[in-house]
């Protein structure tokens, strides 16, 4: 089971409704699959530094999860499939980057919190 | 005269004064892992153009300057950093 942090960006021309469906679409095909998600932010609409199919801005959203190899190459292929997304990126997470991680969540909580 | 003289040759944009030794910050702070999803922190490794400063101006360590540059060419693919630009960040 390795680490692994996958960052999407989603058309802005969707509505809430339609962008919660397809974050929920992902995170069930990674729970199917028996992944286990550790942590999941949604950054919300951002500037994006340079036009992406013509859109100058888009919803990000972060899952961090643990998973079997195997599962990134399914869900690497729902994200091509799906028209909504304008792009993403699948990082597999080492030692140092799991520490920042868990430090980084620590982070949010308190503010959360606070 | 003489210290004028180094200084037309360099030309560096940055004015990089050469008695300061320059260290490897990350090594220096004990920073471990370089997020590709922090461009603030990022932009203190590009020049206005949005280009990697080479390590002769930064002072970073091979290590680490590997992982600027792949965290670097990560944010760029996802629209957190610009490929190229013309504005000072």
């Amino acid at each position: 089971m390795n680490h692994y942090e996958t960052v999407f960006i989603l058309t802005p021309v969707l509505s809430d409704a339609q962008m919660k469906e397809a974050v929920e679409k992902f995170k069930t095909v990674l729970t199917n699959a028996g992944a286990a998600i550790l942590n999941e932010e949604n950054w919300g609409l951002r500037k994006l530094a340079y036009p992406i199919e013509k859109k100058s801005t888009g919803f990000y959203q972060l899952f961090e999860f643990t998973a079997e190899p195997e599962v990134i190459a399914n869900l690497e292929t729902q994200f091509r499939r799906d028209e909504r997304i304008l792009r993403f990126l699948t990082v597999k997470m080492e030692k140092y980057a799991i520490e920042y991680a868990e430090k980084r969540r620590k982070k949010v909580k308190s503010n959360v919190e606070a | 005269m003489a210290q004028n003289q180094s200084e037309i040759r360099f030309l560096t944009p940055q004015s990089v004064d050469t008695k300061k030794k320059k260290y490897c910050r990350f090594k220096k702070l004990g920073i471990k892992y370089i997020d590709y999803k922090d461009p603030e922190f990022l932009k203190k490794f590009l020049n206005e153009q949005g280009k990697i400063l080479p390590r002769r101006l930064t002072g970073t360590s091979l290590k680490f300057q590997r992982q600027v540059a792949q965290a670097v060419k990560r944010a760029r693919h996802l629209a957190l950093l610009p490929y190229v630009t013309d504005m000072m960040k």
